[in-house]
């Protein structure tokens, strides 16, 4: 795998949630996108929540910021910033906090800014909006944080506006704005998958380096495993809105426990272990419908490892930080067919 | 930028020649002209003689550019009915009628920017089936009949204002409100529909993600970009609260170009009707260049490309 | 950026003929009820309009000036003989309010017929061709929507004289633009899909491929169009008619009607109440028609 770029966090659990879900309306009934997801962050770490399209990650991102549509309905045993319940808290307070103590970047740096108002502007009204004190002082730290998310001549972007910068940059600029007011939590919502290959690693890189700078911890949402190994501390592995692993990266990668964490794994064309010509792995079959009620594990249609009990309930294991939904406490060894089967 | 201009500046010198071609020619449409301006009951003799004095036995062609020629200096003929020069009573005139096309304008926007935003904020809801009530109702109103129920209200009955005359401010009150009104739905319609769309944007959730309040995401961030069409669409609008302001000037005897227009219809004034139709239509013009130009300038992709 | 053109176009969704043939149409319109409400309503005035002579108590026409301005029956000195009343001159209210729905309607189909003929041939023929054909139509369009509707039909009326068939004839060659304008950009969409390239391939000739593969499918935006131009079509009617420029009396036209009444309003408030009313209704069903007709047309339902 590529080199780690994280140092080891300092404990203080910055984001803590507990159970939670987000209900969808639809004309056939609620459809239950995220199902009891529990995690928390601590300062100065990285969680990477990593899953396919469509099994809730960025749903949860947005519950945890509050900004989900209106057609969807949240509920947890807990959802705290710093010990700060989030569920109670009013309209006004959450505006209070988001953008100032808890801040998200999204996957589209292309239209997340809006086209008509200058880089400046964009910047320095989440200063303004949070910490008063006037332009000069907003401006002043704008070019702080361009300056740190490595875009030169800041003073002059500052001038500019969106449809005059590049995606990557345009990506920077987001992330500085998400700075602004040195928030102790940053989402990120497929933060480089919009980018080409190339800047993808740059943006990975700077927000590696400004999470060990500023000890703010992280969520970033992907579903690229490659992202996880470069940045994560710690995985959560999503699939049909449950957390069906979780634990260190390390361990993760080490010991994939969940037969889809296994078979996610073995999608992966390593360097220097998958044959030239050789099959990659798939999962096959496809993800059950969200609607009404589901009772046990939701992956045992496409598991190879599956037993009637699965259709009932699933225990979590656990082992150390490492944990886990499944019937089984250890896989057997990965068998060839299994990495080939089409 | 500058590019844009001039080629939008080109286009509407082309279209102001096409209208006044127009303009030219819908005075001949009842015949000859020699007859209608010697009146009812005219000679032979006197008829041939308006024939020589105006040109009328030239080609039409020469007789178009001989009147272009003077219309563009500013010298428009002579009014039949008023017996004085058609361009200063023309124009004396035209004051007002902007007055009361910029007013009405207003009074649209005012009354069709906060419901169009309500309605789009609150989409779906009862707030929003009433504003869209209204504006079907709005617009089903004939405007001369909105503006005599509004004598019978605010005259007659309140005594709040007068009837008619063009005094004072208060002789401008109902005319726009009877003019301005049936602007309103489209513009609430427009700014709706833009608002709505504007609100799903991606950068709309940012600046929900960066905490601003809500009355800044709406205000600032959505409403400047869904009221661009909303400003060609005003620019467009004048041009037609201007020559629609005929009906409304009649009903109040306010003394505008509108109801200078219908005397000059009603007693066959032909020279002075002819070169308000030109007039306003290139006031139209003009005020089309200026939304294009305005368009542009809003969007920042094309001000600074 | 939008030119004048693109300002004038009313925003066109997806959808057309295909979205209205899916299944489930008749739940769908009776759903949605504000097509239920337009025709409904549209469909009794026109009903009463064409049968005009059979509803109608009393000849339009025949004064009786013994029974001038008699109230309606809601008054005191009003009743049941004549149930909305009579004008000035003693003609039953109610009898010239049905036959004054002959003469909007008639504008409005007219009009609409007239100018959807020309505004249609040239908004398909330029958003089908484009280049010069559409620069020519885009120029034509401009310089009309450059001229005051309402001053350039009065002078004109003026000119040649005021009667139906001038008011109908100059309205249906102004109000062509809106036509022009919506068409070409329905066209447009229509011309770059599929069943089209297989009609050139196939050898059909351009009429052909245009009334055949082109024209249905832009239909239901045309019919959209000539509603709204129809309500707008009624309303410069009576608004001519009003200012005497319009419909000649003795016809029964409803802005005429106002217009006779106009100096009776003070003391006989219903004399202009009623015609407006009815105007107010004709156009309001009509435009909810028109509406409910646009909704219906989005494949998403409510645009």
């Amino acid at each position: 795998m590529s080199a780690v770029l994280r140092e080891e966090p300092v404990p203080d659990t910055v984001l803590d949630v507990q159970e939670l879900s987000v209900d969808i309306a639809t004309p056939h009934g609620p459809l239950r996108a995220v199902r009891d997801v529990s995690f928390q962050v601590k300062r100065g770490e990285t969680l990477c929540i990593v899953g396919e399209s469509g099994c809730g990650k960025s749903i949860t991102s947005l519950a945890v910021m509050s900004l989900l549509p209106a057609a969807a309905t949240r509920r947890a045993k807990q959802l705290s910033l710093l010990g700060e319940d989030l569920l109670k808290a009013t309209p006004k307070r959450v505006n209070a906090l988001r953008g100032n103590r808890m801040a998200m970047i999204f996957q589209e740096p292309m239209t997340a800014l809006n086209p008509a108002y200058t880089i400046g502007d964009q910047l320095m009204e989440v200063h303004l909006v949070h910490r008063g004190g006037g332009a000069a002082k907003a401006r002043e730290r704008a070019i702080e944080l361009l300056g740190k998310v490595g875009i030169a001549s800041a003073g002059e972007r500052l001038g500019q506006f969106p449809h005059q910068l590049s995606g990557g940059l345009r990506q920077r600029v987001m992330i500085a704005m998400a700075l602004m007011c040195g928030p102790e939590l940053l989402v990120a919502d497929e933060p480089s998958t919009a980018l080409d290959v190339t800047i993808q690693a740059q943006i990975l890189r700077l927000l590696a380096d400004l999470q060990s700078d500023l000890g703010i911890a992280m969520v970033l949402i992907t579903h690229d495993l490659g992202v996880v190994a470069r940045i994560a501390h710690r995985v959560a592995v999503m699939y049909a809105g449950e957390i069906v692993e979780e634990g260190t990266a390390e361990s993760v990668f080490a010991s994939p426990r969940h037969p889809y964490t296994r078979g996610l794994l073995s999608c992966i064309p390593v360097p220097g272990r998958t044959e030239r010509g050789g099959r990659l792995g798939t999962i096959a079959g496809v993800v059950p419908s969200l609607i009404g009620d589901i009772r046990g594990c939701s992956f045992r249609d496409r598991c190879a490892y599956a037993r009637p009990e699965c259709a009932v309930a699933v225990p979590v294991r656990r082992e150390g930080a490492h944990a886990w939904r499944c019937i089984h406490h250890e896989l057997p060894a990965e068998r060839p067919e299994d990495a080939q089967r089409p | 930028m500058v590019g844009y201009v001039l080629k939008r500046l080109g286009l509407a010198i082309l279209v102001a020649l096409a209208v006044s071609m127009i303009a030219f020619l819908l005075l001949r449409l009842s015949g000859d002209p020699a007859i209608a301006l010697a009146g009812e009951g005219a000679r032979q003799a006197d008829i041939e003689l308006i024939r020589k004095t105006y040109g009328f036995d030239r080609p039409l062609p020469v007789q178009y550019v001989e009147w272009l020629g003077k219309t563009v200096r500013g010298d428009f003929g002579e009014s039949v009915y008023f017996r004085s020069p058609a361009a200063p009573l023309i124009f004396s005139k035209l004051q007002t009628t902007m007055m009361l096309g910029v007013f009405a304008l207003a009074f649209a926007l005012f009354i069709s920017v906060p419901l169009g935003v309500a309605a789009a904020v609150y989409r779906n809801s009862w707030i929003d089936r009433l504003c869209l009530a209204l504006a079907v109702v709005g617009q089903a109103l004939p405007n001369f009949f909105f503006a005599l129920l509004l004598i019978m209200i605010f005259s007659i009955w309140l005594r709040w204002l007068p009837v008619s005359g063009s005094g004072t401010w208060q002789h401008f009150v109902m005319p726009t409100i009877a003019l301005g009104y049936y602007a309103a739905p489209a513009f609430m319609r427009l700014i709706r529909a833009g608002m709505i769309e504007v609100l799903e944007a991606d950068y709309i959730r940012t600046a929900r993600a960066k905490g601003l309040p809500a009355t800044q995401v709406i205000f600032k961030h959505a409403l400047r970009n869904a009221v661009v069409p909303v400003v060609a669409l005003a620019a467009v609008q004048l041009g037609f609260l201007l020559g629609g302001s005929v009906v409304v000037e009649t009903i109040f005897a306010l003394d505008g170009l509108g109801y200078l227009a219908y005397q000059s219809i009603t007693f066959k004034d032909f020279p002075v009707m002819q070169n308000i139709v030109l007039l306003l239509s290139v006031i139209y013009v003009v005020l089309t260049l200026a939304s294009d130009i305005a368009n542009a300038w809003l969007d920042p992709r094309i001000r600074v490309a | 950026m939008a030119s004048s053109m693109d300002v004038a176009a009313v925003a066109l969704e997806p959808g057309g003929l295909t979205t209205l043939a899916a299944p489930g149409l008749a739940r769908r319109v009776w759903k949605n009820k504000a097509v239920v409400v337009g025709v409904g309503l549209l469909l009794l005035i026109v009903i009463l309009g064409v049968f005009a002579p059979l509803f109608a108590p009393y000849d339009p026409y025949v004064q009786n000036l013994e029974n001038r301005t008699v109230p309606p029956f809601w008054y005191d000195g009003g009743s049941w003989v004549h149930p909305l009343g009579t004008d000035p001159l003693g003609r039953d209210y109610l009898s010239r309010l049905f036959y004054g729905a002959r003469i909007s309607l008639l504008i409005g189909i007219s009009v609409a017929i007239m100018s959807g003929l020309i505004g249609t041939t040239m908004g398909m023929l330029a958003g089908y061709f484009g280049g010069k054909t559409d620069l020519v139509v885009s120029f034509l369009v401009t310089t009309r929507l450059s001229m005051p509707v309402i001053l350039v039909a009065l002078a004109t009326v003026a000119l040649m004289g005021g009667s139906l068939w001038v008011v109908i004839t100059v309205l249906g060659l102004l109000k062509w633009d809106r036509f022009a304008v919506v068409m070409r950009s329905a066209t447009q969409q229509v011309r770059s899909l599929d069943y089209v390239a297989a009609a050139q391939a196939a050898g059909a000739s351009t009429p052909r491929v245009l009334l055949g593969e082109v024209l249905p499918n832009v239909l239901p935006h045309l019919i959209v169009v000539a509603t709204l131009e129809a309500a707008s079509a009624i309303l410069l009617e009576a608004a001519l008619s009003f200012l005497g420029l319009g419909v000649q009396p003795p016809l029964p036209s409803w802005g005429l009607m106002i217009s006779e009444a106009k100096s009776y309003m003070f003391f006989s408030f219903w004399l202009i109440a009623l015609p407006g009313a009815a105007l107010a209704v004709l156009i309001f069903s009509i435009n909810l028609a028109g509406d409910g007709l646009r909704d219906l047309l989005s494949p998403e339902g409510r645009a």
